[in-house]
């Protein structure tokens, strides 16, 4: 059967991680896995720049974990579950770090999500929302 | 002979592993979540299986992207606790059934599923909550335990049809071992969830309710809902629920609702669990 990677595109909001963008982001995924020992995580986050430079990463890559900005990562072929190991070095929630993606701060977000979570109507379609 | 007895479904948020770990399961945010898993500690009790193969995904955890297997079995005496960079949870060891494992590994590969096997596995977030909210907190856990990761974070993931299928075939392994084990299919993840991009937080709690009906009822029509309905209707990372597929394909033709229980929110993720065992009838058609 042949793949159809184009089919995600039209889901808002939505970075599909596929075996293409795992080729993408190989090498920042596998700077996020060394995050799961904790001497790493020490050196990580006493010289970030240094520790990033040891990875085979593009710039882009870098300056989106130096900035956290988590949807640069996700636009480089980042994956969260990954970028997880990122924002548990420094003992952030999901929650915590999944809010800097939306266009809501973190108080907003859980107020949402008590509330039973963001409705999926007009969220189905980029065409419906008028953004493709 | 060996059986299978019973399957459970549940999400495996990685916050309620949290939760039991720090103490924090009768706050207030957090109760009425726990208190909906209280039904389910109570009959595991009195239903505890020697075995549950539980069918889990790892969250870049143990697998990095050096190796991403489809569908993985841990065949191990036992399988230590992931630092999913948090440190790992203080939970006790996970013991595995080797022989099962082997038996059930060996009879996919012949029934044409290529499995990876792993003689060496330590465990995330997916299988180890699972185990806590099913069996709260022992010194030891009271079963053994079958790991079967499947691949459900990168895109191709194996389809619905496949997902049902392999479960199936796990019924039937079980079934031609030849030592007298009660054998419990569990499917975890889920439900609707979405943890990145601009659309995060969605939750789907009607989509939910229908895919626990279907699964139940309609499985056979329910295994052909495209990759692309998931993540559309339950979120980039509500593709999970493939998983339950599994454990529905294992139980049989027909099956019995023991408990069903939803609760929003877990942290980010729409909190579903079912209990179901196979019924009387169904037993009689394959015997």
């Amino acid at each position: 059967m042949k793949p159809d990677f184009e089919q995600f595109k039209d889901i808002p909001g939505t970075t599909i991680f596929t075996i293409e963008k795992a080729r993408e982001g190989f090498h920042l995924n596998q700077f996020c896995m060394s995050l799961r020992k904790a001497p790493n995580r020490e050196k990580f986050l006493a010289d970030e720049r240094a520790y990033l430079d040891e990875w085979d990463m593009t710039e882009d890559q870098k300056q989106a974990v130096l900035t956290r900005d988590f949807q640069k990562m996700l636009d480089n072929g980042g994956n969260v579950y990954f970028l997880a190991k990122i924002f548990a070095t420094e003992g952030l929630s999901y929650v915590q770090a999944v809010s800097t993606m939306t266009d809501m701060n973190v108080e907003q977000y859980q107020a949402m999500m008590l509330a039973g979570g963001r409705n999926i109507e007009g969220w189905r379609s980029k065409k419906e929302r008028g953004e493709a | 002979m060996a059986k299978i007895t019973a399957g459970v479904a549940t999400s495996h948020v990685p916050a309620v592993g949290a939760a039991v770990d720090m103490g924090r399961t009768q706050d207030p945010y957090w109760k009425p979540m726990f208190d909906g898993y209280e039904f389910s500690k109570t009959w595991m009790k009195s239903n505890t299986p020697d075995v549950a193969i539980v069918i889990y995904n790892d969250h870049a955890s143990y697998f990095g992207m050096e190796i991403m297997p489809t569908f993985a079995i841990g065949v191990a005496e036992s399988f230590e606790i992931c630092d999913e960079g948090y440190g790992p949870r203080p939970i006790p060891v996970v013991d595995g059934a080797p022989e099962l494992a082997t038996h059930l590994a060996a009879s996919l590969i012949l029934d044409d599923f290529d499995m990876t096997v792993l003689n060496v596995l330590e465990v995330d977030h997916g299988l180890t909550v699972p185990l806590s909210l099913m069996f709260g907190t022992p010194d030891k856990w009271p079963a053994k335990i079958i790991p079967v990761a499947v691949n459900v974070v990168m895109y191709p993931q194996p389809s619905g049809e496949r997902c049902f299928a392999i479960g199936k075939a796990i019924r039937r392994a079980v079934e031609q071992f030849d030592e007298d084990l009660d054998v419990q299919v569990w499917g975890t993840g889920g439900m609707s969830h979405q943890i990145q991009g601009a659309r995060a937080g969605l939750i789907n709690l009607p989509w939910d309710q229908q895919f626990m009906d279907d699964l139940i009822n309609q499985p056979e029509v329910l295994q052909y809902k495209p990759h692309l309905e998931y993540m559309i209707e339950a979120g980039s990372e509500g593709v999970e629920l493939i998983m339950w597929l599994i454990m529905r394909g294992a139980l049989g033709e027909n099956v019995d609702e023991v408990y069903r229980f939803n609760h929003v929110p877990g942290s980010n993720t729409s909190v579903g669990h079912l209990i179901l065992t196979p019924s009387a009838d169904t037993d009689k058609t394959e015997a």
